[in-house]
């Protein structure tokens, strides 16, 4: 059954950065069925950028983990998809190869950062592909583009091989239409590997199940406050409306450490991306640097020439809130927050086995509506929690505001990433009937 | 409250280059973020390493990796199969 696919999508939304028009695949349980891969993921061969004219051009040398698991059972690598520069942003807006287009309304944004996957997926170019998840990359344009997109527990995705922005919070994760797809595309990549060493030893080796009776499911009120369109609570509250019908029951929760969140998210993905964006030198990869120049001055001129300007400012960001002085004000007290609300999660999961709520506070943006950077972190309030804590999210698509997806999501318990997606399934399952 | 010459300081140590009609712009955002991130002065606890948590080492051996032409292929420039960097002194 091994042959090869021939890729040329009419690609009208931007979803890709890199298309392979002749992609071979061989057997396994993914033969022949098409794969898109976000460009921060290495690919033997295939041009990786990162969204980012400083790595135009660079071509791995090795896959990352998933990938050799993608070739391995049989997937077709059709393409790079489209994303914000180095994952910073919920628009994909940022990429230094133009914004992608909701598939769902061209004028707006698909959300980020994994925009170009989530596009790529919704306008029917492929049936499943692979994002990352720093602060809710995946879940973020699977609400927007109305798709499903499952953030795994941090630790059950190898993460060798990605290129990394703030590895403390990020992970891997698939997004399909369907969540029977995604639960597919979960058991090709959720393999050990011991080049990660946050990993842990536990495959995924899951078929959904739409039987959720007796099912408890947590409702934060903090994710209904503030800041949430009421139009997108009430679709998201319907639908937790219907988990009760199929036989789950509702229990109010707390997330009392909510309000520090974003503002903890920040000071640590910042701080990260401080440390690791350091090696992008133009040295090893890269566009050549001028060697004639002095080090500083050939590393800061070629990073203000090829580096955006969100990727810039992050970059300074993480510097200061790590510098001599302010480290003990912003980061040290960023992990106690972190801390916080991983225990607040753990708290909630004694009572329950679920917890529901919006995945985004809004529907998508217009292209070009949020130009302030602080505005769109705001955005991102309800997902970032879930990568603080390390736990399983997904977003399944849930109705329509305004003609424009909604996503609910549903977090669970550490390494519980089957009972989030039976969740996914049997609300999906309970409204197509 | 940081200011502009503050700006400036921070892309030095950062090796992030900022053209001089960025630094307004960028000194507006970071105090618009610093002042969001002032929440955190009202977290109460202390940092605490997390308890059950060791790091993963493996053996000190040689295993396979890239070969020297592997490696050097994505380098701007290279000299004699070494990758050729602008001089530090």
């Amino acid at each position: 059954m091994a042959g090869s696919l021939d890729f040329t999508p009419d690609d009208r939304c931007n979803a890709f950065i890199t298309t392979c028009r002749e992609a071979p695949f061989s057997d396994g349980a993914l033969a022949g069925v098409a794969v898109a891969v976000k460009d921060n993921i290495s690919t033997a061969g295939i041009q990786t950028t990162c969204g980012s004219r400083i790595l135009e051009g660079y071509i791995p040398p090795y896959d990352a983990h998933v990938v050799e698991l993608l070739r391995k059972e049989g997937a077709a690598i059709v393409g790079k998809t489209n994303m914000d520069e180095f994952g910073m942003g919920t628009t994909t807006e940022t990429s230094a190869f133009g914004p992608t287009r909701n598939p769902a309304d061209p004028s707006r944004v698909p959300g980020g950062s994994s925009g170009g996957s989530a596009a790529a997926v919704a306008a029917g170019l492929v049936p499943m592909a692979l994002g990352t998840d720093t602060g809710g990359s995946i879940r973020c344009p699977a609400a927007f583009c109305g798709i499903v997109g499952l953030k795994p527990t941090y630790g059950r995705v190898s993460r060798y091989g990605l290129i990394a922005y703030a590895n403390s919070l990020e992970q891997i994760g698939p997004m399909a239409r369907t969540v029977e797809d995604v639960s597919r595309l979960m058991s090709a990549i959720a393999r050990y590997d011991p080049r990660d060493s946050t990993m842990l030893d536990k495959p995924y080796d899951h078929r959904p199940s739409a039987d959720i009776a007796g099912l408890r499911v947590g409702v934060p009120e903090e994710y209904f406050g503030e800041g949430v369109d009421p139009r997108v609570a009430e679709t998201v509250r319907n639908a937790i409306g219907v988990l009760e019908d199929l036989g789950a029951t509702t229990v109010p929760v707390s997330i009392p450490g909510m309000r520090y969140a974003l503002a903890a998210y920040y000071v640590i993905c910042t701080s990260e991306a401080s440390s690791n964006l350091a090696r992008f030198d133009g040295v090893r990869y890269g566009p050549a640097v001028d060697t004639r120049k002095s080090w500083h001055e050939a590393y800061q001129d070629l990073r203000l020439e090829l580096f955006g300007p969100e990727v810039r400012r992050r970059i300074m960001l993480g510097t200061f809130a790590l510098s001599a002085g302010y480290a003990g004000r912003y980061y040290a007290k960023a992990q106690v927050a972190r801390r916080n609300i991983r225990q607040d999660f753990e708290r909630a999961f004694r009572e329950v086995d679920i917890i529901a709520g919006p995945t985004m506070p809004t529907v998508a943006f217009r292209l070009g509506e949020k130009t302030d950077p602080l505005s769109m972190y705001l955005s991102d309030i309800l997902t970032v929690p879930a990568n603080l804590a390390g736990i399983p999210a997904i977003s399944v698509p849930c109705g329509r505001v305004d003609g424009l997806p909604v996503g609910l999501q549903l977090m669970g318990r550490e390494f519980e990433d089957e009972r989030v997606v039976d969740a996914a399934y049997a609300y999906e399952q309970g409204v197509k009937a | 409250m940081v200011t502009e010459s503050d700006i400036e300081h921070i892309a030095e140590l950062a090796d992030i280059g900022i053209s001089k009609d960025e630094v307004p712009e960028f000194t507006t955002q970071f105090n618009a973020i610093l002042d969001y991130f002032d929440v955190l002065d009202a977290v109460e606890g202390e940092s605490a390493p997390a308890a059950g948590i060791t790091n993963v080492f493996r053996e000190d051996e040689p295993r396979p990796c890239l070969s020297q032409e592997e490696a050097l292929a994505n380098a701007g420039s290279t000299e004699d199969g070494f990758i050729k960097a602008p001089r530090v002194m």
